[in-house]
């Protein structure tokens, strides 16, 4: 082995956004309309208000306000025809058209649920897509089809399994010949559970926390994905071919809370934001630790990768970090 | 008697007078093969040989001894005259012979050429085995004992030897009669001497195994168990393995020994003896048959001194444990060890090393002792073990508090081995791992010094296994993933600073950190405050002189409400810090709480310390220039991990002596070097002009008892802090006006409290002394305190040589040296 070197000091932000005015919940990159050339951040806060960001100036283009000051948790663009999804804590998913820059709510859908969990999306053959988001039991999700907000089924645990509340989701689909839809879910109790949901059933369900599950990413090609939760330990999980659920390893935190994991794009990369106010960063496939960003003064909320590598950070302190690094040259 | 003179008697006289007069050499050649007939076995007639053993031999060897010169012996050419002349010697009757050779010696002047003949010859003597031969013959001898005073002789000239030798040889001594030498090879004569005798036996001789126990004895009795014993238990541990009638030669040798030589004796055999078996296979029973050996194995060994080492230990209590009826001697020990052990007087008045022998002990005594001996007198030992803990737990000597846990916890383990096991907190240190080690039962077939090397090389071996173990797997699939990992560009970024999250609230001001230790129910502002108010108090002095009493105040009722690292030292070194910035209000107050009522022990103690450590900083040299970027007085630095365990005072104590020890070392050192040291920061001294308020204040009550405080009774640990405290706020006025009175306060104080039974106050008032001696300058020290120091001197002589402390010792003679060189230096030249 070579001698250790000294590993390169910590690096800055590429560039920070300011004038959210609250805290940023959540947080979102957008290719943008063609005319726009650059990539888009959208990000939303605390008072309702959705901003979309153009990293080229790196000023607020637009502002949307369709939550009624109330936080906005979710943000998440179709991948055709230029659409925005936004899920607000005024129990309200609203789709808004974006296309030749128009910022006009033209759908939303009633929450029946108060939590926190955030919703997830699934694009099918266009214009139809599915999306998941917490239903009227509290131990509850519901699954929509869209845009013609017919209820597909109602995913409920069955009685004896008591997980709690859900807290996070993430809708993906098998990418061989016949795709199934599948929904990952984190509980309030620590355990995520693997739904068939054109079965409605659990296929397998593993208990990888002591904690409430803050939030999870999955990577469907390695068929392996990452859970974070109030506790001090991010646990990585596989899915085997008996569609079974298995912890591989945790890796042990400094500070407890995982507000939100995200995995970049390129499978490369691993990044959680943390209530200790640092985004760190992990080699994806190893898990080894590669940088804590401590730039935030105040809990991360949520990160986000775009399609070119890029990271964004937002947090209680009404800033957006956004960083550059080890991006492919 | 027969009235005519004998063919032997006239022969001899012939030859007498021959060789007295005659000058041929072949004459008294001639003369002396004819005599030397008499000592053959066939040429003469039984009768004549004993005729002429009995009465001839010793005049003959008299007059062969006289006439011993240069020109005698060279009559004839080749030595065949010396050669003739030695065999009279080498194979005459042992003890006559041995008796002349020794007599010969101690009748020459010094050394000379008959000196070193007759040396010589007796080095002969020596190796041809003569001496086996003579204690053989004295073994022999019962039906027929010679006179005692020929034996008595026989027996100091064999066990003095090398005495007489040297003192007639001095510088020309011969390597053989070095004691070195000589008790090696008696050791095998006896040996020798010894199978002669079990020969006999074994042929049905009756024989007699007292002179051989006599020289043991007396040999011992002279010191000199190492050499012999070295050499002669060995051999006997061989021979009685497997053979009872050996086995009866040694109980008989060990019976014989005379009482006054048996303590002597045994002592060395323990010490020799490599295990419990051997010693019982030397000893037998002897423990119960003879009083004298029941005293000193059962009493003196155990109680009266403390210099058997633990394989000693073992081997004598493992001896009483080997027989059933050495048992209840046994049993009995195991009783008043316990009970010398719980004693408080023994306690008091014995010194440490002693204790951890009779704790040592305790426990091998456990180990040997089996479940239903133990059951019976279980009542007995819970209450003695009850008082004793008791006891040992009170003592302000770390050690002792030390030992009486872990003897305790062994204790109750083999007492209770069902209930739930008693446990203490306390540091390891090479001593209890010692006296741990001795808990568990030894192996019944294998000496100490077997199971020491089967111990030794095994330690480290499995400790490196464990070390790859649980070094390896770690680092291996990582290593591999790495190297299968081609992406290398993810060179992991400096995440030094990836520490546990601290609270940003620290709070900017002392009066915001004030509000939040007080009243804050927000635990994160509490610790933060708490760990930012050293720096703040020191940065902004003058914020804190408005509230430092207040702030004095929160500090010393501080809890820990919510687990902190560390929260003692912050605490103290907050409390530091505010007493260095307002030294005269917060001392003050600092001193009035401690001798009020309502604080816990552990409060008065940090006030001690506290005081301290500010005085200490106070009188810090070039204070000023340097406080902002001065590092946390050392003390609690080091007091810090170890405050961690909990352990009440022990460390504070060791910080206590460290500095008092090395201060007077250093100070000490430039006394005898001169100013050789690189140049201290100067300034005035700013402890000068407010020591008083740390010093009188504290040593003004102490004899006023509180109801929850009482120095002089129970609460010894406090006083003995607040001694070293006064010591050493003695030692930092120095150079200060108000020195002398201190000094005379201080020496008053230590006068009254000088026959403290504690140690730990003992050593106080020493050090006390000490800072006294070094703090007041010499011309008023001799001047204003001359009385005091002189009844001073006369206590340290005293605790000198009769504490039973060994550190206290220690410190009285370091003490009265620095008295000698005050004395010296101020008085040079005694006028004349």
């Amino acid at each position: 082995m070579a001698a250790p070197t000294r590993p390169p000091p910590l690096p800055d932000p590429q560039f920070v956004l300011r004038g959210t005015q609250s805290a940023v919940h959540a947080l979102h990159f957008y290719r943008g309309t063609q005319g726009q050339g650059c990539p888009l951040l959208l990000s939303g806060s605390l008072s309702g208000l959705v901003h979309i960001w153009s990293l080229h100036t790196r000023r607020a283009l637009t502002t949307l306000d369709g939550h009624g000051s109330q936080c906005v948790t979710w943000l998440q663009t179709l991948p055709h025809g230029h659409q925005l999804l936004s899920q607000g804590r005024d129990l309200r998913l609203c789709l808004w058209d974006l296309a030749e820059g128009r910022n006009a709510v033209v759908d939303s859908v009633r929450l029946e649920s108060v939590g926190f969990c955030r919703s997830t999306v699934l694009a099918g053959a266009p214009p139809r897509w599915m999306v998941a988001m917490p239903g009227r039991g509290s131990d509850e999700v519901e699954i929509l089809e869209m845009p013609s907000k017919t209820s597909v089924c109602t995913l409920k645990p069955e009685a004896d399994a008591k997980p709690g509340m859900p807290m996070c989701l993430e809708l993906w689909q098998q990418a061989d010949s016949s795709p199934r839809p599948r929904l990952l879910a984190g509980y309030e109790d620590g355990s995520v559970a693997l739904w068939d949901v054109s079965e409605r059933k659990v296929c397998s369900r593993v208990t990888c926390h002591t904690e409430p599950v803050m939030g999870l990413d999955f990577d469907s090609q390695k068929a392996r994905g990452v859970s974070g939760s109030a506790e001090k330990v991010l646990a990585v999980w596989s899915l085997d071919e008996q569609q079974s659920l298995k912890v591989c390893r945790t890796h042990e935190l400094t500070n407890p809370g995982i507000a939100d994991v995200m995995i970049r794009p390129d499978r490369k990369l691993l990044a959680t934001a943390g209530w200790d106010h640092r985004v760190r960063i992990f080699h994806w496939r190893t898990m080894k630790p590669l940088a804590v960003l401590d730039f935030h003064t105040a809990t991360v909320h949520c990160v986000a990768f775009a399609d070119d590598g890029l990271l964004a950070a937002g947090s209680g302190d009404r800033r957006i970090s956004i960083w550059s690094l080890y991006q492919r040259t | 008697m027969d009235p005519a003179p004998s063919s032997v008697r006239l022969a001899v006289r012939d030859a007498i007078h021959t060789l007295s007069s005659s000058e041929d050499g072949g004459c008294i050649f001639s003369t002396l093969v004819s005599l030397k007939r008499y000592l053959g076995e066939a040429e003469a007639l039984p009768g004549e040989r004993e005729e002429f053993a009995r009465l001839h031999f010793s005049p003959l060897l008299r007059c062969l001894v006289s006439k011993l010169s240069p020109d005698w012996l060279q009559l004839l050419p080749a030595g065949q005259l010396e050669e003739l002349w030695a065999s009279f010697f080498l194979q005459g009757p042992a003890d006559q012979a041995f008796l002349v050779l020794m007599e010969a010696i101690e009748g020459t002047a010094g050394p000379s050429y008959r000196l070193m003949k007759l040396a010589r010859l007796l080095e002969q003597f020596l190796h041809a085995g003569r001496v086996a031969v003579l204690m053989g013959e004295q073994c022999r001898q019962r039906a027929q004992p010679g006179s005692p005073l020929l034996r008595e002789t026989l027996l100091s000239k064999v066990v003095c030897l090398p005495d007489h030798l040297s003192n007639r040889l001095q510088r020309e001594n011969l390597a053989l009669f070095l004691p070195q030498g000589y008790f090696p090879l008696l050791g095998e004569e006896l040996v020798r001497a010894l199978h002669v005798v079990a020969d006999a036996l074994r042929g049905g001789v009756d024989c007699s195994v007292a002179f051989a126990s006599q020289v043991l004895g007396k040999v011992c009795v002279h010191g000199r168990q190492k050499e012999f014993l070295g050499v002669l238990v060995p051999r006997l541990a061989a021979l009685t393995r497997d053979d009872a009638l050996w086995q009866r030669v040694c109980w008989h040798l060990a019976e014989r020994v005379p009482d006054r030589a048996m303590e002597a004796v045994l002592m060395g055999l323990v010490e020799a003896a490599p295990g419990p078996e051997v010693l019982s296979r030397l000893l037998g029973n002897l423990v119960i048959k003879n009083k004298k050996t029941r005293f000193v194995m059962t009493r003196k060994l155990l109680f009266l001194q403390h210099r058997c080492t633990t394989p000693m230990l073992q081997s004598l209590l493992g001896y009483l444990a080997a027989d059933s009826q050495r048992r209840p001697l046994l049993v009995q020990a195991l009783k008043e060890l316990l009970e010398t052990w719980g004693s408080s007087s023994a306690m008091k008045h014995t010194p440490v090393p002693q204790q951890h022998h009779v704790g040592k002990a305790i426990l091998v005594c456990l180990a040997y002792l089996g479940e239903a001996e133990l059951q019976d007198i279980r009542e007995e030992l819970l209450a003695s073990m009850m008082a004793g803990v008791q006891n040992h737990l009170d003592s302000s000597l770390p050690p002792v508090r030390r030992l009486g846990m872990v003897v305790a916890e062994a204790l109750s383990a083999r007492l209770h081995p069902e209930g739930p096991p008693l446990k203490f907190q306390y540091e390891e240190d090479e001593l209890t791992r010692e006296i741990l080690a001795l808990v568990a039962p030894r192996p019944a077939d294998s000496g100490p010094s077997n199971l020491g090397l089967r111990a030794a090389p095994v330690g480290p071996e499995t400790r490196a296994d464990d070390g790859r173990d649980v070094g390896m797997p770690p680092v291996q699939p990582e290593g591999a993933d790495s190297e299968r990992d081609s992406d290398d560009e993810f060179v992991p970024y400096d995440m030094s600073g990836d520490r546990e999250l601290r609270s940003s609230k620290a709070p900017v001001y002392v009066r915001d950190c004030l509000e939040a230790l007080m009243t804050s129910e927000d635990w994160e502002r509490w610790e933060a405050a708490l760990r930012a108010l050293e720096d703040l108090v020191y940065r902004s002095p003058a914020a804190t002189r408005e509230v430092s009493v207040g702030l004095a105040q929160v500090l010393l009722h501080l809890e820990e409400k919510i687990c902190v690292a560390g929260f003692e030292a912050l605490r103290r070194r907050s409390l530091v810090a505010v007493t260095v910035t307002d030294p005269a209000r917060v001392a003050e107050y600092l001193t009035t709480q401690f001798y009020a009522v309502n604080y816990s022990l552990r409060q008065r103690m940090d006030i001690l310390d506290v005081l301290t450590l500010a005085a200490q900083e106070l009188s810090r040299p070039g204070r000023g220039s340097t406080a902002l970027q001065r590092s946390p007085p050392s003390p609690g630095g080091q007091g810090e991990p170890a405050l961690a365990a909990s352990q009440l005072s022990g460390v504070v104590h060791a910080d206590w002596r460290a500095v008092v020890e090395t201060r007077i070392r250093s100070k000490t050192r430039r006394f005898s070097k001169g100013p050789s040291r690189p140049d201290p920061a100067c300034g005035p001294n700013e402890l000068s002009s407010v020591v008083g308020w740390f010093f009188f204040p504290l040593i003004r009550h102490f004899d006023r008892p509180l109801v929850t405080f009482d120095l002089l009774g129970d609460d010894r640990l406090v006083l003995g802090r607040l001694t070293h405290t006064l010591g050493a706020l003695m030692y930092l006025a120095v150079n200060t006006t108000v020195a002398v009175p201190m000094g005379k306060a201080l020496l008053e104080f230590v006068w009254v409290l000088r026959f403290h039974t504690d140690a730990y106050v003992r050593q106080g008032l020493l050090s006390a002394t000490a800072a006294v001696l070094l703090s007041v300058p010499a011309e008023r020290l001799m001047g204003e305190l001359s009385e005091e120091l002189l009844e001073a001197r006369a206590w340290l002589a005293d605790v000198a040589e009769e504490d039973p402390d060994g550190d206290c010792r220690a410190l009285a003679v370091r003490v009265l040296l620095l008295t000698e060189k005050l004395r010296d230096r101020l008085l040079p030249h005694p006028s004349p």
